[in-house]
């Protein structure tokens, strides 16, 4: 990178904003993806929209690739800078521009953290739902890019359910605007869509406009212990098919089991094959009445434990053994790949003995959790990355998972995005005629393939 | 200087322990610093890449990684909160030697650290005439390294509000004492720490009469030495094994139950800090050393767990309004959280109110503090920003570091509200 460019992007954003020392630049090479990183040429970091449009004018100007990132916590390699370039920082964008209480909308820029946006809409005596594992760090920005999921996507939906409307700018740094203010909108193409899961590689992202909902006035959290993954299974299609549809729905297999309570201590029973987590949410007498439904239900089939909680610090309780599920995994051995295949939720069973087979046949250490009602499933594979023999098992494993998934109609992920770790197999999902349908989309917003190039169709 | 092989088996083992980071990045949501510069390498999954990137020499720019490593508070804040339980401090303080060991020392830091930490005398004689000493080192004031106690060096820098050097600091006073057991049937070897003994005296005559009401027998030697954490913090290994080994010597042949200390940072230096480095120290003093490891507490721990002092369950309220800073030391290293509260609910002439963030580092982290003063400044503010929202006139808590740093930001805005340590409150009660 010459010296008169840098001068240039140090005159739209400022000195302090421009980092192109080598540790500096070395800091932005990767992100949570298990994947080579790469160094990029620059990092910028706007701190106003009108800088950001420049940033982005300029580096198209000079045919730079960008690749926007806000807290470098994606799962596919999104932020890593394949080829190169300019690395654009939104997370100095974190202002809430508004939250208009009476019209259940929000105003934000793309940098604010998402826990921080749920604490304020909160505080307003509102919802934000979507809750990402990641949501103390994450950006909204790239929730939106990822579309990101959570624990409550069953009953209320993902990051994408609640974008009513989107700005950003395109490849020349001019600002397009999309959706708007109103529960209802018809004006035009759906623009704002484009963004959602674009992982910046048609835009970026300027501002967003997020519905709101009201707050659950009650909720209730159950635990549910199973002695086949199967009556798990069959748990939650009951659960389902009598008419509740919990927020939470959560599932832990049995290795997940044993690490967790190797880890915790809690007193899990680590002879059970599968633990389903549940929580219900709305009305006080709605949230007591589905509750002992799906107490009876668990009962029913055959879970060997059902327990409800019935104090705030049951309920902790209840959820501490799903929060530990991450730790328990990440400290059992020095690299942690998380996938997210999903499979219609029927399938859940199938998946896993798939899952475990594979696991065998691979001969590596496979723990599935995740979200069983949205039938997003968390394989996580634990190995050390370093040991080279043992990594290409891995890979082969993951390929694996991949093909079952598509054989059982799912998908390759339900929440993580392609990135750079899923293009490969984006058309066996699809077909080629959409993956040129995309690149001809692509090829017209960004003709000189400068925006997050290689990321999701390679182009 | 440590030969250059050991620092390569060094690197190697740091290599094992770095490659537990997953960079889920989860730990940019509790990192002081980031939160102030939203920079990636000033947070730890940035530090660890590089550190990575420099042991597998993909990195040319090594002062650039030594930069960034220094520029942390070693609060412990990441580690406490890290998912995949990456041994963080360890990591750190080991990665700062051995960067070290490849860049070498300053002069001015070599003067400090081996020339006066570890020699105990020189360096209180030096203090007691800080005139004399400012005239030694006044020219680089940034050279000057340590943690919290490079803040012994810091009335001659800048234009902060600094704590003046106590009129007489504690060793001046009561220079060495060997009591005998009373009531309490314990002994213990009492370990004042730098900073108490040079600006916060009071805390440790505070300790001396809750040791003396519960018949506690102290065993205070003259002449101690630094803990070793500034030697650690700036990567020097051979000072530190040269500060356990005077340590050693002195409390090593003395029978006694408990090392006790008041401050947070020395505390978490014997009793987590030094096991990390027991491979390094000589067979001759390591179990000496770690014997003193096993025994140290922290002094709240030491009154509420050891001394079975009786403690209120509830507030007591209508008082003067109190609230409380954890040290990030006694907290994310030691876990000690419930009984500095305990000590304050013992004194009925003040009301308690939990601060927002109370856990959160003020901001001080020892030379973090000279050399990054404008962030430490900004962390600092919000630390204030918390105390004066709570509404006390008296702070508390229970690192005289920390102490240090608080008086430093509440004083620069005038807001009128004294800092004192949660031992300081207790001995009020007694009379
Ligand atoms: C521990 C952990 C738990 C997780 N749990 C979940 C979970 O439960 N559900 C889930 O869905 N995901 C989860 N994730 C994945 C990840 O956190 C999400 O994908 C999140 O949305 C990423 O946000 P970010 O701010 O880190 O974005 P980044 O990783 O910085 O970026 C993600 C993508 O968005 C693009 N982007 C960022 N900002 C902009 C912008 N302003 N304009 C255009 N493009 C932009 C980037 O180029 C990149 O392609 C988890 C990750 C971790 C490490
Ligand atoms: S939280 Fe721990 S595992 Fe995650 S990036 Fe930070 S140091 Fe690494
Ligand atoms: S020790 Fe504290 S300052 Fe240093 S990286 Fe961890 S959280 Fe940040």
């Amino acid at each position: 990178m010459n010296d008169a460019l840098i001068k240039e992007f140090e005159a739209i954003v400022g000195k302090e904003n421009v980092m192109h020392a080598e540790a500096d630049r070395q800091a932005y090479s990767y992100d949570a993806a298990v994947l080579e990183p790469v160094v990029p040429d620059l990092v910028v970091r706007p701190t106003t929209s009108e800088a950001l449009g420049k940033t982005v004018r300029l580096c198209n100007e000079n045919a730079l690739p960008i690749t926007p990132r806000g807290a470098g916590t994606n799962l596919s390699g999104g932020t890593i800078p394949g080829r190169k370039g300019v690395v654009l920082l939104t997370n100095s964008l974190n202002k809430i521009i508004e939250i208009n209480e009476q019209d259940m909308y929000a105003v934000v820029q793309p940098g604010v953290v998402t826990a921080k946006f749920a604490a304020e809409v909160a505080r307003r005596g509102l919802f934000y739902p979507p809750d990402p594992g990641s949501q103390a760090v994450s950006t909204l920005g790239g929730n939106v890019a990822e579309n990101a999921g959570g624990l409550r996507g069953l009953k209320y939906g993902v990051t994408k359910d609640y974008v009513m409307g989107v700005d950003f700018f395109d490849v020349n740094g001019e600002l397009v605007k999309a959706g708007s203010r109103t529960v209802k909108c018809v004006t035009g193409f759906n623009l704002s869509a484009l963004q959602v899961a674009g992982e910046g590689s048609l835009g970026v992202i300027n501002e967003i406009i997020f519905k709101l909902v009201p707050p659950p006035a009650a909720n209730k959290a159950m635990m549910a212990v199973f002695d086949s993954i199967d009556k798990a299974s069959e748990t939650v299609a009951a659960i389902i098919a009598g008419k509740i549809v919990p927020c939470t729905l959560e599932l832990m297999d049995k290795k997940t089991i044993e690490l967790v309570e190797a880890f915790t201590k809690a007193g899990l029973p680590t002879d059970a094959a599968a633990i389903l987590l549940i929580e219900v949410d709305g009305h006080p007498a709605q949230v007591a009445d589905e509750a002992e439904k799906v107490v009876e239900i668990a009962r029913r089939i055959g879970a060997i434990d059902v327990r409800a909680a019935s104090s705030d610090a049951e309920r902790n309780k209840i959820w501490e053994a799903r929060r530990a599920a991450l730790p328990a995994l990440a400290r059992a051995r020095p690299t942690t790949v998380l996938e997210d295949a999903t499979v219609p939720r029927s399938q859940i069973p199938t998946m896993i003995r798939a899952i475990n087979r594979i696991a065998e046949k691979y001969n590596v250490t496979i723990g599935t959790f995740g979200h069983a009602g949205d039938g997003n499933l968390h394989p996580t594979i634990l190995c050390d990355r370093r040991d080279k023999e043992e990594f290409k098992r891995v890979e082969d494993a993951v390929d694996e998972i991949f093909e079952v998934a598509l054989s059982l109609k799912g998908t390759l992920s339900g929440e993580h995005g392609i990135g750079l770790a899923k293009a490969k197999w984006l058309e066996k999902e699809t077909s080629p005629a959409t993956i040129a349908y995309a690149k001809k989309i692509k090829a017209a917003i960004d003709p000189k393939g400068i925006l997050n190039p290689g990321k999701i169709i390679g182009a | 200087m440590a030969d250059l092989q050991k620092l390569a088996t060094m690197l190697q083992e740091l290599d094992d322990q770095m490659a537990a980071c997953m960079k889920c990045g989860m730990c940019q949501g509790v990192c002081p610093v980031f939160a102030e510069t939203m920079a990636e390498a000033d947070v730890t999954r940035g530090k660890i890449a590089l550190l990575e990137n420099l042991a597998h020499e993909l990195v040319v720019d090594a002062e650039g990684v030594k930069d960034k490593l220094n520029k942390c508070l070693l609060c412990g804040s990441c580690a406490a909160n890290c998912p995949s339980g990456v041994r963080i401090m360890d990591i750190f303080l080991k990665a700062r030697c051995i960067v070290n060991g490849y860049l070498g020392l300053s002069p001015a830091k070599k003067a400090i650290l081996r020339g006066m930490l570890t020699r105990p005398k020189l360096f209180n004689a030096l203090l007691d005439t800080a005139g004399k000493f400012q005239g030694l080192v006044t020219s680089k004031a940034d050279e000057i390294v340590g943690t919290s106690c490079s803040r012994l060096m810091s009335p001659i820098i800048g234009e902060r509000h600094f704590k003046p050097l106590a009129k007489e600091p504690l060793h001046a006073a009561v220079p060495s004492l060997d009591t005998a057991v009373g009531a309490s049937g314990l002994k213990i070897a009492f370990y004042p720490g730098c900073a108490v003994d040079k600006f916060f005296p009071q805390v440790g005559h505070a300790a001396f009469k809750i040791f003396r009401h519960h018949g506690v027998g102290v065993f205070m030697p003259e002449g101690q030495a630094c803990c070793g954490l500034p030697s650690l913090a700036s990567g020097d290994m051979e000072s530190f094994l040269r500060l356990v080994e005077l340590n050693v010597k002195l409390f090593g042949q003395m029978p006694f139950d408990y090392l006790v200390t008041p401050c947070g940072s020395c505390t978490a230096a014997f009793k987590e800090v030094w096991p990390k480095f027991a491979a390094e120290m000589p067979s001759a003093i390591r179990h000496a050393a770690m014997t003193l490891a096993d025994k140290a507490i922290d002094i709240n721990a030491f009154i509420v767990d050891k001394l079975g002092v009786e403690v209120p369950t509830e507030a007591p309220k209508g008082g003067t309004p109190l609230t409380y800073h954890d040290p990030c030391h006694l907290d994310k290293s030691l876990h000690v959280t419930a009984q500095p509260r305990a000590l304050l609910r013992s004194n009925p002439n003040y009301e308690f109110r939990e601060m927002s963030e109370h856990n959160r580092c003020c901001g001080c982290g020892g030379s973090f503090n000279l050399y990054h003063y404008d962030v430490s400044k900004k962390i600092g503010e919000r630390k204030r920003e918390n105390i004066v929202a709570s509404g006390a006139k008296v702070v508390a808590t229970g690192c005289p570091a920390c102490m240090l740093q608080i008086s430093d930001m509440l004083s620069q805005a005038g807001d009128g509200i004294a800092v004192k340590h949660a031992i300081e409150i207790y001995a009020e009660t007694l009379g």
